[in-house]
Parts: C-alpha cells; sequence; structure tokens
C-alpha cells in the first residue's frame, strides 16, 4: 500500500467562508425554529394529536441513518481489510460523527420539553428503545472518536483494527435500535415488524453512502485535489448494490403484508389509495431513491451521474421515512375491526399532516449543522487525503 | 319541665350529637381511604366496566372529565387535549350503530410504560397508568405506542389548572381514572356524571375485590376488552361491544 498522505484543507477562500456562511445561518433558521416551537407549543407546526412525529423526525431519523452508515467506509477498510479504501477512512468515521450530531441536534430540539434532556440522561427505563438509543447514541461518538485516533495517531495505528470492529458491530446494533424504535410499536399495523431492523441497516447503507459520496466529489473537486476513477468506480458499484438491496427489503416488506389478511388495508393505503404518501411512494421512494439512481449508476459513467445518483438517493430516502413515519401514523389505528368508526379525535380517518415551515427549518438546520461540522474538521485536522488519483490509491490495482 | 323546654333540650342533643357524630362519620371515611402517604397497594386493581348498551347519545362523562381535570378545549380540535372521548362505531355491513366512551384503558402490560425512556410514563400497584409531570421530556413515543389513541400532547400553554391534576406545555397526558378522587375514596368524575347525567353505563370499583359490584358483574356477565388481541389485560372493560 502506497503511503497515504493526509492535509487539511485551507479554507481561506471566499468560497469556503461563503459555504459556512450559508450553513451557519440555515443552523440559526433552525435553532430561531425550534426556540418558536419551544415558546409558542407544538400547535403552530404541522404536528397533532394523531401525527406525534412530523417531518423534524423524518430529517432525525434519516441523518442519524446515514451517520451509521457513513461508517461503513471505514468499516470496509479496517474490518474487512480492503485497502483502496483505507484513504477514505478518516472522512468516513468524521461524516459518521458529525451526520448523528446534526440528528441527535434535531431530535433534542424538537422535544416538548427539550431543556429536561438531563432528565432522559438520569433518568432511563431499560425497557425502553429509546433509553438504549440515548447509550447506543453516545457510545458511538465514543466509539468512532477512539476509532478515528487510531488511525491519526501513528503509535495507535495496530489498534485501528479492533477499534474498527467495535465500531462496525456498533453501528449494526445501533441501527437495529433505530429501526426497533418503529418495529416494536405492537399497536400500529405500519410497523410492528422485525424487518423494519435490518431494512433500517441496509437503508443506513445506502443513504451514508450516498451523502458520503457528495461530500468527498464535492471536497475535491472545492479543493482541487484529485480523485481518481477507481475510488469512484468501487463507491459507484457499491452504491449501486445498496440502492438495489434497499429495494429488495422493500418488496419484501410490502409482499409480506399483501399475504396477511390484517394487513390489506394497510397496503391499500400506502400503494395504491393514501394520497400523497402513495404519490411519495412511487414516485419518491422507488422512482427517485431506486430505480433512476440504479440506472445512472449502471447506465452511464460520468461522474454527474453518479453524484445525481447520490443526490436521488437522498431525496428518495427523505420520501421513504415521510411515508414511513407519517404515513404509518396516518393510517387509522386498527381498534374496533369491521366497523366504521367516528370520534372528535379523528379516530377512523387519515389524519391530516402539512410540515409547517418551523419543521422543515429545524430540519435543515440539522444538516447544516452535520456538513458545518464536518467543513470546519477538514480545515482544522487532516482527514483528507492530498490525492485520490488512482496512481496514489492503490499501485497494485492500478 | 314543661314540654317546649324539654322539647328544646332533645332537639339540642340531637343537633350536638350530630355535630359530634358527623367528624367522626368523616373520620371513618378518611380512615377507609388511603392516606397520601401510604403507597398504592397492588392488593386493588382499580377499573371499569361500561355496559355500551346503555351508553346514552350524550357526553356527559367527557364534559365531567375535562371539568374535573381542567382540560379546556383551546377551539383546535387537531391540538387539543382529550383525556376522554366519544367513539361512534357502525358496522360496515349492517349499518348497526353503536357509541362508547374512550379512554387509558389502564393496562397491566401497558405499552406507553415499555416505551417512556425516562420512567415518566409509569403503573401505580393498584393499576393506574400516569404520566409523572416532572420527569416526561415530550417525546411522545407513548403516544405512537398507545394502541388506544388514549393520549395527547398539550400543545401549548395551559390556564386553569385544578390543584390536583397538574399539566404543562410540552408534556404527555391522559386519563388519570381521576386518581386524586380514587385517593379521596370517590368515583373518577366521568362514573358519577355518567351514573347522574347520563345512561348509567358506567361502574367503577376494584376488580380485585370480590365484594365489588365490578367483581361481581365481571364473573356473571360476559365483557371483552378493546384489542385484547395485543393481550395487555386492561382495567377498562366493555360490556356490549
Amino acid at each position: 500500500m502506497a503511503s497515504i498522505q493526509y492535509r487539511e484543507i485551507e479554507g481561506r477562500s471566499g468560497a469556503y467562508l461563503a459555504l459556512l456562511g450559508v450553513l451557519g445561518a440555515l443552523i440559526l433558521g433552525g435553532l430561531g425554529a425550534a426556540w418558536t416551537m419551544e415558546h409558542q407549543g407544538h400547535h403552530i407546526t404541522g404536528m397533532s394529536n394523531r401525527i406525534v412525529w412530523g417531518t423534524p423526525h423524518v430529517f432525525a431519523v434519516f441523518l442519524i441513518v446515514a451517520a451509521s452508515g457513513a461508517l461503513n467506509v471505514a468499516s470496509i477498510a479496517s474490518v474487512f481489510g480492503r485497502e483502496l479504501y483505507q484513504p477514505l477512512a478518516r472522512l468516513s468515521g468524521l461524516l459518521a460523527l458529525a451526520l448523528l450530531a446534526g440528528g441527535l441536534a434535531v431530535l433534542v430540539l424538537d422535544l416538548g420539553r427539550p431543556e429536561r434532556l438531563i432528565v432522559a440522561m438520569t433518568h432511563y427505563n431499560f425497557k425502553s428503545i429509546f433509553a438504549w438509543n440515548i447509550f447506543l447514541y453516545t457510545g458511538f461518538f465514543a466509539i468512532v472518536a477512539l476509532y478515528l485516533w487510531t488511525m491519526f495517531e501513528r503509535r495507535m495505528q495496530g489498534y485501528s483494527k479492533r477499534a474498527g470492529l467495535l465500531a462496525f458491530v456498533w453501528r449494526l446494533v445501533l441501527t437495529t435500535g433505530t429501526g426497533s424504535i418503529f418495529g416494536f410499536l405492537v399497536a400500529r399495523e405500519p410497523y410492528n415488524s422485525a424487518l423494519l431492523a435490518p431494512l433500517f441497516i441496509i437503508m443506513s447503507f445506502s443513504y451514508g453512502l450516498a451523502i458520503f459520496v457528495l461530500v468527498l466529489m464535492a471536497s475535491c473537486r472545492w479543493t482541487g485535489r484529485p480523485l481518481g476513477e477507481l475510488v469512484l468506480k468501487r463507491l459507484r458499484n457499491l452504491l449501486g448494490v445498496f440502492v438495489a438491496a434497499v429495494l429488495y427489503f422493500v418488496a419484501v416488506q410490502h409482499l409480506t403484508n399483501l399475504y396477511i389478511a390484517r394487513q390489506y388495508e394497510v397496503e391499500r393505503f400506502f400503494l395504491l389509495e393514501g394520497g400523497v404518501y402513495t404519490v411519495l411512494f412511487w414516485g419518491g421512494q422507488v422512482v427517485i431513491g431506486g430505480i433512476v439512481p440504479l440506472a445512472l449508476l449502471f447506465g452511464t459513467a460520468s461522474r454527474r451521474a453518479i453524484a445525481a445518483a447520490a443526490a436521488c438517493v437522498i431525496l428518495g430516502g427523505l420520501a421513504q421515512l415521510y411515508v414511513l413515519i407519517i404515513g404509518g401514523q396516518a393510517y387509522p389505528q386498527l381498534m374496533f375491526p369491521e366497523k366504521e368508526v367516528a370520534s372528535s379525535f379523528f379516530d377512523g380517518v387519515i389524519a391530516h399532516y402539512a410540515p409547517s415551515l418551523p419543521e422543515v427549518a429545524l430540519g435543515v438546520g440539522g444538516i447544516a449543522l452535520a456538513l458545518a461540522l464536518t467543513a470546519v474538521a477538514l480545515k482544522v485536522l487532516p482527514f483528507l487525503p492530498k490525492s485520490l488519483a488512482d496512481g496514489d490509491v492503490e499501485p497494485a490495482a492500478a | 319541665m314543661s314540654p317546649d323546654r324539654r322539647q328544646f333540650l332533645g332537639w339540642g342533643a340531637a343537633a350536638a350529637a350530630g355535630t359530634a357524630l358527623a367528624p367522626v362519620i368523616r373520620l371513618i371515611e378518611l380512615a377507609q381511604a388511603r392516606s397520601p402517604q401510604e403507597a398504592a397497594s397492588a392488593l386493588q386493581r382499580w377499573g371499569l366496566l361500561i355496559d355500551i348498551t346503555k351508553c346514552a347519545d350524550c357526553d356527559e362523562c367527557v364534559t365531567a372529565c375535562h371539568e374535573e381535570n381542567g382540560v379546556a378545549s383551546l377551539g383546535r380540535p387537531a391540538t387539543d387535549a382529550q383525556w376522554i372521548r366519544k367513539v361512534g362505531l357502525r358496522d360496515k355491513r349492517t349499518g348497526y350503530a353503536q357509541t362508547l366512551p374512550l379512554m387509558c384503558q389502564h393496562c397491566e402490560h401497558p405499552p406507553c410504560v415499555d416505551v417512556c425512556p425516562t420512567g415518566a410514563s409509569f403503573k401505580r400497584d393498584d393499576g393506574i397508568v400516569l404520566v409523572d409531570k416532572h420527569t416526561c421530556i415530550g417525546c411522545r413515543y407513548c403516544v405512537m405506542a398507545c394502541p388506544y389513541g388514549a393520549r395527547s400532547f398539550v400543545h401549548e400553554a395551559v390556564s386553569g389548572q385544578k390543584a390536583d391534576v397538574p399539566r404543562g406545555k410540552g408534556t404527555v397526558e391522559s386519563c388519570t381514572l381521576c386518581v386524586h378522587r380514587v385517593d379521596r375514596g370517590e368515583t373518577p368524575a366521568c362514573v358519577e356524571a355518567c351514573s347522574r347525567d347520563g345512561g348509567k353505563a358506567m361502574a367503577f370499583g376494584d376488580l380485585n375485590d370480590a365484594t365489588s359490584e365490578i367483581h361481581r358483574r365481571l364473573k356473571r356477565e360476559p365483557s371483552g376488552q378493546i384489542r385484547a388481541d395485543l393481550a395487555l389485560n386492561t382495567g377498562v372493560r366493555y360490556q356490549g361491544l
């Protein structure tokens, strides 16, 4: 393996400062939205007693799921010993931390009482998957930080593989926990499936890699560092496999439901008659998030196509989580089979929900926070290799 | 002694006895009720039995509950808290219509308690499921988990709170089975209102107490639970469903 040289980005250009300025403004927008929501109460959002988790949860879950997936590139390098990925491992670890920080910020700021976060840190109900997740998330920060240290510190490099293995196992457990938040909800027909845990893991592979590819391409391009075909081709193939795997899991999930009489109505809702949720499922999740990226990744060879595919995966992922989280709540809970149900609490009807500005601003603020943390870290520490040109990354394979 | 004088003394004695006895009777009441210091006991399992064949097309229970607990509508139906609601049912095939009150079912295995990260959602030993308003962080996971849609998230600042019933913006709440009344040896406000002004469809009592009306009726008559398939063993039972 060629010795890889890493270098901080210069971070003095007008474009860099402008990027930080824009991200900073979006972060401020998110904070302002959170402050307004806490001050006024959640009634100013699109959320209600029927849709208690709204757009902020879509963004938060997306970022948290993507965070664990972004670590995959590092895992492939150190756990599975693929040396081509080694130069990318530091950026992979950094993105994992930054995306998780962005996601958790959104999640916490959307709480009814965010100032009581200390309560969540001191009172635990260990039967709650949320309580496990508090440990899984904080543990993820610590383990990935340790893993990065073994990558940066020459004396620690001997421990890198072990730290990488621990981080890899931890991230699988973490995403299992995130999927199980929904999977263990026995009372809601659209969730309530053990399949959600592996589905979330494969979603994380896909979303995390899509973000990684875009950040890598942008940072190499904007700092004038070469990014060879060899690396890109591998990432492209990997992303293609992940996108196809997500489609496969989604297909299995729906086919299973189509075989269970109790779930017919749920499937009719999501696949045929669910209005915006049906449109987002087929148009957003399946076409934009699945078929288009596959066509772009395997149909053409251009860099622009790879970037467009990654962007489509991100949009499709947001659509998928919107359908799952919000559509899953909009669908009425089954309490009285074979009865038409009506009440002042909107029982028995599809709940209305429209995203509000504060919710979107908070979610976008979380993405901006993740990107800003990444941009600043790239300037402070040498995360990026000086060159990812074909000859520099794997002379043997070149 | 003239009869008038005797009569006066008699009345006086009766009044004195009455005045002396009233506190004693009150004391007996208090002695029977649980003291605030005494922990709730698993010997009891409080519950409701609702005969929906008697459930009238009224909302006396809803009005009484919300009055008792200081739950006021702010004219925003999607976000207003509702601790109890009337649900109308119509059979899809025959059109047979029924109505019933729906509230927290006070499950023996409450999913809301399982999912609560901080333990704010909890079940007392006597089966009453509550939210600790001091440790609820407003994550709404319990709302996601409840099979009955029984919980409300407080979407805006509340006013006119009752001393016995703390509420607060940004936390989750639901029917407390009028725990403050139960602890005083009284019945929940909905049951009282239904018996007084409604269809006399609701009964409250200790499911464990073989001498209670609710226990005797559950022993004699058919009854059911909503979503019995989930095996949550609800404290609220229905007849005529």
